[in-house]
């Protein structure tokens, strides 16, 4: 048995940080002797170089930061792993009011679906007849906000390089370069697209949980380092996390995690906009709320377990706009920065069903289905891409090859 | 000057800070600083000046915006390169604890880049040690005035001479095992609430 261990753990002011955030809050860390110190960062890179040069032993990081790192893509490429997701969903897209307008002018109903929003966003693109390109604001180049918001502009017969300019805004200044017309839409993590919402500046017209239902974001990302020589310590730690993502899935904790998070120390936003964040009752403009089913799934549906088949699906973007060749190597290289081994050796003492396989066919499940699995009663799904396409780990190159002829050129 | 044909970017939302770091780099002989304190806009003015190095704070949030600059070359027209991972561990380190980040172009010699981000940690790391003085000095002051303030009350209220008013709080604070700025605050605060 471990002596309590002190480690400091790097957070962004966001929805997905609930777990972390609850752990240490609710003493799921101090359970496992864990002293967790949380420490709220201004950038995807800080964390990057934090967690690399070891101030964080851990940190809430964008799912393809290892594999971008593991891939010697960013900077301080330090060999990274990611032993557990921390859960699915949460993003939304924004547009300024008068992008809105224009828009619901071309037919949007409105609804959030991903196709009907695209469809009368082509038409206004079409109408403005190249005279101006969309400016698009997501995270991060290595994030999910891109390549979900590519992956649907290119569904629906949007370029995102030819018809959209796609340039990297910090989450919480979204809301102002919404309002202030810097940008024209924008690919967030909650809250944030519910304060510009609720100041005034922006509407949502999709979200990540339409595009590809419970679909992966953040994960927990460690140094193969730290993870090699702290085995224990890192297994504590996904117990804490596990057991935090448990309490923060239950719904009749949603308020009191909505209060925890509205801190100022954490993510300082009104705990009534993050309850409506964390039970999918979004407030899509000032008169309409739409109620989205699995927004931001936190445990249900193994909602924390590393699928090897995520890391490879973010793989297959990084290679479809030219961030990385792709090469059997590389696409081993961002498989195994996703540790689904670790997860299960941490969680084997708990009375939980682990899952039985590493990958899964993405988007293959159009209902909630029981899964094979170490203990009965894991439920997956549905997870679906809004467009009807599979992803199947197993057939990667041929859809490397196909994903290009959507491109709408 | 040998070093005046380097154009070097700073970016730092901190006024003061900023102002060292110039004030640094002109003395080693950089001629070509720009400074700029917001990152609003910063690609257009990364295309005019051309900047062979870039240093930034990492508490500028914009730190994401100006990385993902250097990968769209549209916005940026020579390839940029971090010079954290070109260079060692410990500088990265000492980069990193103090605060600072820098980039360079492409192909820039390591060793002519190095004695910048060096003088940009040391500054930074003599900016944070003359901030924390000054916070320091300050509460130092607060405290000196309010242990002024218990006195005169202790004084008035119990009819203690000055030294004696300092002894009993003194005093109190050693039997509580607590700071005398924490007797006192306590004191005045109590002073403040009977009063109303």
């Amino acid at each position: 048995m471990m002596d309590g261990a002190e480690i400091s753990v790097g957070f962004l002011p966001l929805l997905d940080s609930a777990i972390l955030i609850a752990a240490a809050e609710k003493g799921f860390a101090r359970d496992e002797r864990i002293e967790m110190k949380l420490v709220r960062e201004t950038s995807w890179a800080n964390i990057r170089d934090r967690v690399a040069v070891g101030h964080f032993q851990a940190a809430h990081m964008l799912a393809p930061m290892p594999i971008a790192s593991n891939l010697g893509l960013s900077p301080l490429s330090v060999p990274m792993v990611a032993p557990m997701a921390l859960g699915l969903g949460g993003n939304a897209v924004t547009v300024s009011v008068p992008l809105y307008e224009e828009m619901a002018a071309h037919g949007m109903t409105g609804d959030l679906d991903p196709a009907d929003a695209g469809r009368a966003l082509k038409a206004v693109i079409a109408a403005r007849g190249g005279a101006e390109r969309l400016r698009i604001a997501v995270v991060h180049p290595f994030s999910g906000h891109n390549y979900e918001l590519r992956y649907w502009l290119a569904a629906c017969g949007i370029d995102p390089e030819r018809d959209a300019e796609i340039i990297v805004v910090p989450p919480p200044l979204m809301p102002d370069a919404l309002a202030s017309g810097n940008i024209d839409m924008c690919c967030v993590g909650e809250p944030w697209n519910s304060v510009a919402v609720s100041q005034g500046g922006g509407r949502i017209i999709t979200v990540k949980a339409r595009i590809w239902r419970n679909s992966p974001e953040k994960v927990l990302g460690v140094t193969a380092r730290w993870a090699d020589a702290n085995p224990d310590v890192l297994d504590a730690l996904l117990r804490a996390l596990y057991r935090a993502a448990e309490w923060c899935g239950r719904s009749e904790n949603a308020e009191e995690l909505a209060a925890v998070l509205s801190r100022p120390h954490w993510l300082d936003v009104d705990a009534k906009l993050l309850l409506g964040c964390l039970t999918g009752a979004l407030a899509t403009r000032p008169d309409r709320i739409v109620q989205v089913d699995d927004f931001f799934v936190r445990h249900e549906k193994a909602a924390t377990f590393p699928w090897q088949s995520h890391a490879l699906w973010f793989y297959s973007q990084m290679v479809r706009w030219g961030q990385s060749r792709h090469s059997p190597q590389n696409a081993e290289i961002a498989r195994d920065s996703y540790r689904p081994d670790i997860y299960r050796r941490a969680l084997k003492p708990l009375p939980t069903p682990l899952p039985g396989a590493n990958l899964k066919v993405e988007g293959a499940l159009s209902r909630p289905q029981h899964v094979g699995a170490s203990k009965a009663g894991l439920v997956l799904g549905p997870d679906g891409f809004f467009d009807g396409r599979i992803f199947d780990p197993d057939a990667i190159d041929a859809y490397i090859a196909g994903q290009n002829q959507h491109r709408g050129k | 000057m040998t070093h005046s044909d380097l154009t070097i970017l700073v970016i730092d939302e901190n006024a003061i800070r900023s102002s060292i770091i110039e004030e640094g780099l002109r003395q080693a002989g950089h001629g070509n600083v720009t400074v700029i304190h917001d990152a609003q806009g910063v690609g257009r003015i990364i295309e005019n000046l051309r900047p062979d190095v870039i240093v930034i704070d990492l508490e500028n949030p914009n730190r994401d915006m100006l990385e993902s600059m250097f990968q769209l070359s549209r916005s940026v027209k020579r390839p940029i390169a971090m010079f954290v991972d070109r260079s060692d561990q410990s500088m990265i380190e000492a980069a990193v604890e103090a605060g600072v980040s820098a980039y360079i172009v492409d192909g820039l010699r390591q060793e002519r880049v190095k004695p910048i981000l060096d003088m940009a940690i040391s500054r930074f790391n003599a900016f944070s040690k003359m901030a924390r003085e000054l916070e320091e000095a300050r509460s130092e002051l607060e405290n000196r005035k309010i242990i002024d303030r218990a006195k005169g009350i202790l004084m008035k209220s119990k009819g203690l001479s000055e030294e004696e008013a300092y002894r009993l709080l003194r005093k109190t604070a050693m039997n509580q095992n607590r700071k005398i700025g924490e007797i006192a605050q306590s004191l005045v605060m109590a002073a403040g609430l009977l009063e109303k």
